[in-house]
């Protein structure tokens, strides 16, 4: 565990400025995934700015649904806003970690955790997001709980986050400012990268630059959406594999649909294949198993995760079911 | 057979130096004052700014009913309330929570008189070793206050943050059920 200075930032300007100084320096609001890789060596900063007590609001205008990146996982998903407009994102939320540490964590703080496969938590091991070139052990080793979409020759960890499923499937988009002063918006499907050469660049993010807040579009039809997760035990597990999914059903016709996986993929998979083949299906048993088969192709498997490509399928067959039933 | 060192071990008062150790050792003092209102005491400390509020708890006040199991938010042993809010004071650092309202295990009991939560866990058995008992008592206590658990379903799922290695869950389920009827 190497020592760390800290300071309570007193503003945004003063975070992201002291942040930019040193490229060792990271923000800190929740802690929870920091302190985790702090403890096993793996997060190695010389300088912490502390953004946790920055407001933490949600705010509605014109429809649109906005979450402080301080807002914390529980203030989130037991929001009645979020609860009655967006099902899909309170469910994913309590679906991940424990009630103590969705107390901590915050909605920032869940796009920036890092994956949790078990050679990138092991120092002991090579790891190419951790020392970038020194090898990928996962690739011929105990796979099970990695990726079989995104993945490259230099790493497969699989995304870990629930929330961000859900964000991927409602089309969320990302505010940030730069330590220039410049804020821009990041569509959630730009902000997670693809690990390809560069596993240890995991965000579109620059140093320095803080994430403000999420929003999520109004999306009237969200309110028909759903989030089911499989897990080795029934609770406090990551996903073996996920769903997030919506639908807009007019008459006996699939209008819009959102579809988004987790524990398959590098980040949260969003799957514009299975979107595409269930508009203008019916909202039947078979349309859904026509868009499970569709979301799954192409995917990638590794030695002991075959399993993940049925279980997906079985997974997102069964949470369209779901929503489907809803009035 | 006594040692200087082993005696050393037993005082709350001479582990004070070992928290202050660091710093002299490396030469620098990076330590950093921080304010804690703990069970309704202010303390002022010293810190370095890398020790945890669960360290901070056990080490530096003497408050050792708050247990270290995982130190990895894992288990839910150390759960103690901050402003109210369970939390893992593992995964939290004490400076953090400058000026913060900490209560642990030891803050529950009111003038002698066990919190309620205390008296159903021994009524209900919720227990066998005692060393997840402390963080499932707290962390009970903050699923009473945050009022989301209506079914057994929903206390085991929001009580899942919290592993018993002795399998006291059906007593733990009861202990809170009677505290949810009798505060509701």
């Amino acid at each position: 565990m190497k020592h760390f200075t800290y300071e309570r930032a007193s503003d945004r300007t003063d975070a992201i400025t002291q942040v930019a100084a040193n490229p060792q320096a990271k923000f800190i609001a929740g802690g929870t995934n920091f302190m985790d890789m702090w403890k096993e060596g793996v997060e190695t900063p010389e300088r912490l700015i502390d953004i946790r007590k920055f407001p933490g609001e949600i705010t509605v205008t014109d429809g649109t649904l906005r979450l402080d990146a301080t807002t914390t996982n529980s203030q989130v998903a037991y929001h009645s806003q979020v609860r009655d407009r967006y099902p899909v994102l309170s469910e994913a939320i309590l679906a991940g970690a424990s009630p103590q540490l969705r107390n901590m964590a915050t909605t920032g703080g869940n796009l920036m955790q890092r994956n949790r496969c078990s050679y990138f938590h092991d120092v002991s091991y090579p790891c190419n997001k951790r020392v970038p070139n020194s090898g990928c052990p996962a690739i011929e080793g105990i796979n099970r709980m990695h990726a079989i979409f995104g993945t490259s020759d230099r790493c497969i960890a699989a995304h870990p986050s629930d929330m961000c499923v859900a964000l991927a499937a409602l089309g969320a988009v990302v505010q940030t400012r730069k330590p220039d002063g410049e804020t821009r918006n990041i569509a959630f499907k730009d902000f997670h990268l693809l690990p390809g050469d560069t596993p240890h660049i995991e965000t579109a993010l620059e140093h320095g630059e803080l994430i403000e807040a999420v929003e999520i579009p109004p999306l009237p039809w969200a309110k028909r959406s759903h989030y089911l997760k499989v897990r080795d035990r029934h609770s406090y597990a990551y996903a073996l594999v996920s769903a997030a999914v919506a639908l807009e059903i007019e008459g006996d016709k699939i209008v819009n649909a959102r579809v988004a996986m987790g524990g398959v993929g590098t980040k949260p998979w969003r799957s514009p294949e299975a979107e595409n083949a269930l508009i203008g299906a019916k909202n039947n048993e078979e349309s859904f198993i026509a868009a499970a088969s569709a979301a799954l192709e192409g995917a990638k498997p590794y030695q002991y995760n075959v399993f993940k490509i049925e279980l997906a399928q079985s997974t997102l067959v069964q949470a369209l079911l779901t929503v489907n039933s809803e009035q | 057979m006594s040692t200087p060192d082993s005696n050393r071990h037993f005082s709350i008062l001479d582990q004070m130096p070992i928290a202050e150790a660091p710093n002299a050792s490396l030469g620098s003092d990076r330590t950093i004052a921080v304010k804690l209102k703990v069970n309704e005491t202010e303390h002022e400390l010293q810190l370095e700014p890398c020790v945890t509020l669960l360290d901070t708890l056990r080490e530096y006040l003497g408050l050792t009913g708050t247990k270290k199991g995982c130190d990895h938010g894992q288990c839910g042993a150390c759960t103690v309330l901050v402003e109210g809010e369970r939390v893992v004071s593992c995964l939290s650092l004490a400076a953090a929570h400058q000026g913060e309202e900490i209560t642990t295990i030891e803050g529950l009991a009111k003038d002698n008189k066990l919190h309620p939560m205390q008296s159903a866990f021994i009524k209900h058995d919720g227990f066998q070793c005692g060393y997840c008992t402390p963080g499932q008592i707290m962390s009970a206590v903050g699923l009473i206050a945050e009022g989301q658990a209506q079914t057994d379903g929903e206390i085991k799922e929001l009580m899942s943050g919290n592993i018993c290695r002795c399998g006291a869950y059906l007593g733990i389920l009861s202990a809170i059920k009677e505290v949810k009827e009798v505060t509701a």
